[in-house]
């Protein structure tokens, strides 16, 4: 038997903090890939300390619903998750290349492949992408249109800088937009300036963050412009200094999410059977052409 | 149960393949062409193999409960299995006794869940009825499934709130899918987020019915997460318990701090935080292993077997406001202003505040009656007018 467990932030004071973990979850449930599949979290029940308890399964596959390894993949997650002989350097990772390392929960007599992060996974790359076509309603968006890869900046960990410029230079290698940028909240290059960094008349900005909430529903709209207050909402594309500006919301709630955990999962040796391609399917069918960036709020900053 | 019967067919299989079966008081032998079937009732013995399905006929309740639990269930030694048999107050099996051990040993094997188990037969009978268990908030009632085609073993779980057991199932949204109750789970009454899952805030209104038992477990998992796991562990004596001081010493980041909270203030923080009313997880861990806390741990169904991230949030808090000197002030008021800042105090503390009536202003919690406080002793600066006496942190 194996089971997947998604281990996300999670929060005490805002529900829909979890929502997208719990979305991408059953999408990986409805695959039957894995005997189990569980949300675990920090800030809500099942804790990471008693998830891997309530598993039957002896192999289990960790994947972080987080976007870059810092202080939660390298720190919080192992230690809550019992992983003794769990060391940062078994991931020898410079910031975003993580893979899986398979170690035993001291508590339980299981073993457990504990992956990266899924925002530094290449699949993350699709999903920026997927994202960029979902909220312009084009499945061949790119010629003539910027994209801006959007992360928080490098106040409390420099590998978050990383996990953006990584797969900003990945979409730009690809060449099928006109010109990417990575910018950030708290450094520069800012996002309040972001019509300052293209050409292109049309720009399509995508948040690399897990969940809606503070960040991506109230300040990012404001600092770039796209409303005086983000409770009056603000167009979908909106402009701004003879730009348009295609706001997308938080990656993380796109459905192909699915597929990075999944993919993480297999890195690490899961047998998923034709679960990737399913989810694939599925999620392009349910998602065709909608948009979804009016979820409400998450994560508490600060821990 | 007849001889076409899935349980009939499975005992023929089994005992061909395995010469025996014993499990919950029945026992079935096979001796090369002959029978033994033994239960506490009696033994029949001398059997041959066209007399069995005479045999077991006045014994049908061990044989169909034999099946559920070994064809069915399965799952030996899991808590999944362990909660299923609590729920129809089956004795819950000890880790390696293994099933299929004589019915004749039956008292070593077994050990008693909590109060009262019951025996096949009766608790065959009672199937019949319905088995009602509480967990938490939830009532889960245990009942022989009621289909012609499926097996007559086979048992389906109905699981509603304690507050809705005498409401017509008419009356309540009725759900199938176990993911239904992590939406249930999310709000209470007035629309708040429960981000404890156990607070004993759960609405009702609602019935999962004709559950399997994977998904009551699943369902379980998704009200109260993680609570049949550490019972389970409990009931094998294998509860792993972290005592605050190991909790907060662990904690990280932001988080650094609570360790630093007095031992007195983490008194404090339990009679706040788990307490039964607040909390119906039974509180396990003490101070330290050999340093018991003074407020008792309550009577929950299922432990605590450490802290909680959200009285991890709050011992931050109260770390950081325990820090602070205290002083002495000085401040006007009469007797009675002095009496309704207590009551103002229990009214918010005991969530009290929306049943005080609008015209009650006898009750010192009422709004009129605090806005009228606040107006006559209130100051520009929007607090009590108050002096603090000078101490000695004021002289240097
Ligand atoms: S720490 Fe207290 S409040 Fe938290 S789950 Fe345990 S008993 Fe309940």
């Amino acid at each position: 038997m194996q089971a997947l467990v998604i281990a996300a932030h999670g929060s005490h004071l805002n529900p829909d903090a979890s929502d997208p973990t719990y979305a991408h979850a059953d999408t990986v449930r409805e695959t039957g890939a894995f005997d189990e599949v569980r949300e675990a979290f920090w800030k809500e029940e099942p804790h990471f300390r008693e998830v891997i308890r309530t598993l039957e399964s002896e192999e289990v596959f960790v994947v972080p619903l987080f976007i870059s390894e810092g202080y939660f993949t390298e720190q919080v997650i192992p230690r809550e998750l019992r992983l003794e002989d769990w060391n940062p350097d078994k991931w020898d990772s410079d910031g975003t290349a993580a893979s899986t390392v398979t170690l035993e929960a001291t508590d339980v007599d299981k073993t457990v492949h504990y992956c990266g992060p899924v925002g530094t996974h290449d699949a993350m790359t699709d999903v920026i992408v997927q994202r960029a076509e979902t909220v312009t309603e084009d499945s061949d968006v790119g010629a003539g249109f910027g994209l801006a890869v959007v992360g928080h900046g490098t106040e409390r960990n420099e590998n978050s800088a990383k996990a953006i410029e990584y797969h900003t230079e990945r979409i730009r290698e690809q060449g099928r937009f006109d010109e990417v940028e990575a910018l950030f909240m708290d450094e520069e290059p800012e996002v309040d300036d972001v019509t300052d960094f293209f050409e292109a008349e049309d720009v399509v900005v995508v948040p690399l963050f897990i969940a809606d909430g503070y960040h991506t529903q109230e300040d990012i709209p404001e600092d770039m412009g796209l409303t005086d207050d983000y409770r009056l909402g603000w167009d979908v594309p909106a402009e701004v200094d003879g730009h348009r500006i295609w706001y997308a919301g938080a990656v993380g709630t796109e459905g192909l999410m699915a597929d990075v955990l999944l993919e993480r999962a297999v890195d690490a040796g899961a047998d998923v059977g034709d679960a990737l391609e399913a989810v694939r399917n599925e999620v392009s069918l349910r998602d065709g052409g909608t948009s979804d960036s009016t979820s409400g709020p998450t994560t508490e900053a600060g821990d | 149960m007849d001889r076409t019967s899935p349980e009939f067919e499975a005992v023929l299989e089994t005992v061909t393949d395995e010469e025996r079966i014993a499990f919950d008081g029945l026992t079935i032998e096979r001796d090369g062409d002959t029978y033994t079937v033994e239960t506490p009732a009696g033994a029949q013995t001398g059997l041959e193999r066209s007399d069995l399905p005479q045999a077991l006929e006045p014994v049908s309740a061990y044989v169909t409960n034999w099946y559920y639990w070994q064809r069915t269930v399965g799952g030996e030694d899991t808590a999944r299995r362990a909660f299923l048999r609590w729920c129809e107050r089956a004795p819950i099996e000890t880790e390696g006794t293994g099933a299929d051990e004589p019915a004749t040993s039956d008292a070593s094997t077994y050990t008693n869940a909590d109060d009262g188990t019951v025996a096949v037969p009766a608790r065959d009978e009672a199937l019949r009825d319905g088995i009602d268990r509480e967990w938490g908030e939830l009532v889960v009632t245990t009942r022989l499934v009621d289909d012609v085609d499926r097996p007559e073993s086979e048992r389906v779980y109905d699981c509603w709130h304690v507050a809705d057991a005498g409401t017509d199932l008419a009356e309540l949204e009725v759900y199938d899918d176990p993911r239904a109750a992590r939406e249930l789970a999310t709000h209470d009454e007035d629309g708040r987020y429960r981000p404890l899952k156990t607070a004993p805030t759960l609405v009702s209104g609602w019935a999962f019915t004709g559950l399997s038992g994977a998904e009551l477990v699943d369902t379980i998992g998704f009200f109260y997460p993680a609570t049949v796991a550490n019972w389970h562990r409990e009931q094998r004596d294998a509860l792993d318990v972290d005592h605050w001081a190991e909790t907060a010493d662990r904690q990280s980041g932001i988080y650094d701090v609570v360790d630093e909270l007095p031992r007195e203030a983490v008194e404090w923080m339990t009679e706040a935080c788990c307490v039964d009313s607040q909390c119906l997880r039974r509180r396990e861990w003490h101070f330290e292993e050999d340093d018991e806390l003074a407020v008792d741990g309550g009577d929950g169904q299922f432990p605590c077997r450490e802290p909680c991230s959200l009285v991890i949030a709050a011992a931050r808090s109260w770390a950081i406001l325990e820090s602070e000197d205290e002083h002495t002030y000085e401040l006007e008021l009469t007797t009675s202003e002095l009496n309704q800042l207590t009551e103002i105090v229990d009214a918010v503390a005991d969530g009290r505040t929306d049943e005080i009536r609008e015209a009650d202003v006898n009750d010192g919690a009422n709004r009129f009656r605090a806005r009228y406080l606040r107006a006559k002793r209130f100051d520009d600066d929007g607090g009590f007018t108050a002096r603090r006496r000078a101490d000695e942190t004021d002289a240097d």
